[in-house]
């Protein structure tokens, strides 16, 4: 880089900053690890230092399987959380394969209208669609989850593929079709292959943003059995005023390790998700 | 047989040139605009029946008085001359721009900060982008679930510290307090988006190519000029998209007020968001539950207004 390196400047302005991030990211984390693997009496000690664990403990672990359907929470929020990228993968290849590589009258309009859609909060749908999944008798089910979620995740998804589609040159797909392919079989033998990147970007994206989806779980799911994590947590895990911090550390941090393992491994496309639609302009 | 209209054109017509072409299925199929459509058509038919129609659904809402489980009558304007005699909606409206304006500005100069020192050579930049991407990775709601715990009065992580340390004897009430509730909100908004900034713009600085820094320095520029004068305006696409995009995330933000405060000390931290849910899941009243969401659109339109002038602009 620019200007002379030295050690002093180094520290200065790379790894104290460095280390006030790190600390600033990271603490809520080691927060939640120490909470939950501290027997109560060491928890609410006011003498113990809250950070160091002198009795490591999995009371909170085996309580919170035991006393509640937290594993069922956590097959329901993979499950709802896979199939709507899947469906939301599917239906955005087919939004975003025409609009980014074919000319027809009206593409540009149907463009923006995948944005628009994209930037509409669920904060200005949930009332109607709380009164629209009732009326087709699908509350209180999975299924509504599974169809709502994609709302949230298709104008993301193909906004993403939009992207990646319009990278592939035109003269591949010519290529294909004077060899006697049709447009289908150019699209799935020629296009899509190289677009690999883009899907997993896309769906690891979507996933994350599936798993952390709140509000329509809040709204749909009332049965212990059928919730997802951040559901159940908020709903039976605190009650009233009795926090069971213990219990709620460790269901908040199992709870996160699907989303944090699957993201270590394609931390790449996660952020090449992430940036696409700011770099690129 | 080809399929290529552009070919078809280009060689000799075919000897019945005056007979109508007969109706081929797979020709018809190969058109660019049939082939479009019949990708498109199911895509569009699920986003709107379930994005169009409920968003046209909850403006005749907020028209109607709807208790739940109970028909809907008219009522004009009545829902929204209701809020606009409620203190509370008020209260919301001035709570959400505080909150949004706030937690912007901190996001923003923070990222752009985590930016600048991440854009340096170091090793392992990879686990290092990766760690600090966490708080945005981990679903709010259960960061937000060990935030309430960290700022509890009692036990809390900031209180023990504050106690552990001498400066107090007794640790303040952070989400009792209607100040320091808005503070924390701020704070936690803040600490799960700022990665998101930071990482975005680091993305956008890498794209700024190193002569142009080089050329500044040789000119005698120092290293505040050349942060101003080359890397701020090249970044400005990226910090105006990041700045938008999370404008309009926070704004109408439900989850993070929803679990750490539920709106409470007396209202003193509901967004519009959380008080839509209050007045429509909690009070019943889906039809000014509905206005109070729709009295966000008009945020939603100069967000995207400022946005489309931005690109028409470049």
């Amino acid at each position: 880089m620019v200007g002379e390196l030295t050690w002093s400047r180094r520290i200065a302005g790379l790894w104290i900053p460095l280390g006030a991030l790190f600390v600033f990211a990271l603490f809520p984390f080691v927060w939640m690890a120490a909470t939950s693997l501290k027997a109560n009496a060491e928890l609410y000690d006011p003498k113990a230092n809250p950070l160091w664990i002198r009795h490591p403990s999995l009371e909170h672990y085996i309580g919170l399987l035991r006393e509640s359907n937290f594993l069922l929470w956590i097959g329901n929020t993979m499950l709802v959380a896979v199939v709507s990228t899947l469906i939301s993968l599917l239906l955005g290849l087919m939004l975003a394969y025409p609009l980014a590589r074919m000319r027809f009258p009206g593409a540009g309009l149907l463009a923006l209208s995948v944005a628009v859609a994209y930037l509409v909060p669920q904060t200005l749908l949930f009332v109607p669609m709380a009164d629209l999944i009732n009326r087709m008798s699908l509350g209180d089910t999975l299924s509504a989850v599974m169809l709502t979620y994609p709302t949230l995740l298709v104008p993301f998804c193909a906004w993403l593929l939009m992207g990646y589609f319009k990278t592939v040159p035109r003269e591949l797909e010519e290529a294909a079709l004077i060899d006697g392919a049709s447009r289908w079989r150019a699209m799935t033998q020629v296009i899509l292959p190289l677009c690999t990147p883009g899907f997993l970007s896309a769906g690891i994206f979507a996933f994350t943003l599936a798993q952390n989806e709140f509000l329509y779980a809040l709204l749909f799911l009332n049965t212990s059995t059928i919730r997802t994590v951040p559901v159940g947590i908020t709903g039976e895990l605190i009650r009233g005023d009795a926090f069971y911090w213990g219990q709620l550390m460790a269901a908040a941090l199992l709870g996160s390790l699907p989303v944090a393992l699957i993201y270590s491994f394609f931390v790449k496309y996660y952020v090449a998700g992430l940036t696409a639609g700011s770099v690129k302009g | 047989m080809s399929v290529n209209p552009v070919l078809d054109a280009a060689r000799p017509a075919p000897q019945a040139v005056a007979a109508p072409r007969p109706f081929r299925p797979r020709e018809w199929l190969e058109r660019e605009a049939v082939f479009s459509w019949l990708m498109l058509t199911p895509p569009m038919l699920f986003l709107l029946a379930f994005l169009g129609y409920p968003f046209c659904y909850g403006v005749y809402l907020s028209f109607v008085n709807r208790p739940v489980a109970q028909p809907a009558t008219f009522v004009g304007l009545a829902n929204f001359v209701n809020l606009w005699n409620d203190p509370i909606f008020w209260q919301a409206v001035w709570n959400t721009i505080r909150f949004t304006g706030a937690a912007t500005v901190l996001k923003l100069v923070g990222g752009l900060g985590m930016a600048l020192v991440m854009n340096q050579n170091f090793r392992m930049k990879g686990l290092t982008r990766a760690l600090l991407l966490l708080p945005f990775i981990v679903p709010t709601v259960l960061s937000t679930v060990a935030w309430q715990w960290i700022l509890d009065p009692g036990m809390g992580l900031f209180n023990r510290l504050l106690m552990f340390f001498n400066l107090v004897t007794q640790g303040p009430s952070w989400l009792g307090n209607p100040t320091l509730a808005m503070v924390s909100v701020i704070l936690v908004n803040t600490w799960r988006g700022l990665p998101f900034f930071g990482i975005t713009i680091l993305a956008g600085l890498q794209t700024i190519p190193v002569e142009l820094l080089e050329s500044a320095t040789i000119d005698g520029a120092g290293t505040w000029q050349r942060f101003r004068h080359v890397t701020l305006p090249l970044l400005m696409p990226v910090i105006f998209i990041v700045t938008t995009f999370s404008i309009i995330f926070t704004f109408f933000d439900f989850q993070l007020v929803y679990v750490l405060t539920g709106g409470g000390p007396a209202n003193a931290t509901h967004l519009m968001a959380t008080y839509a849910y209050a007045i429509s899941m909690g009070g019943g009243q889906l039809g000014l539950g509905s206005a109070v969401a729709l009295a966000m659109v008009p945020v939603l339109g100069l967000v995207l207004l400022a946005m489309s002038w931005y690109v028409r602009k470049d």
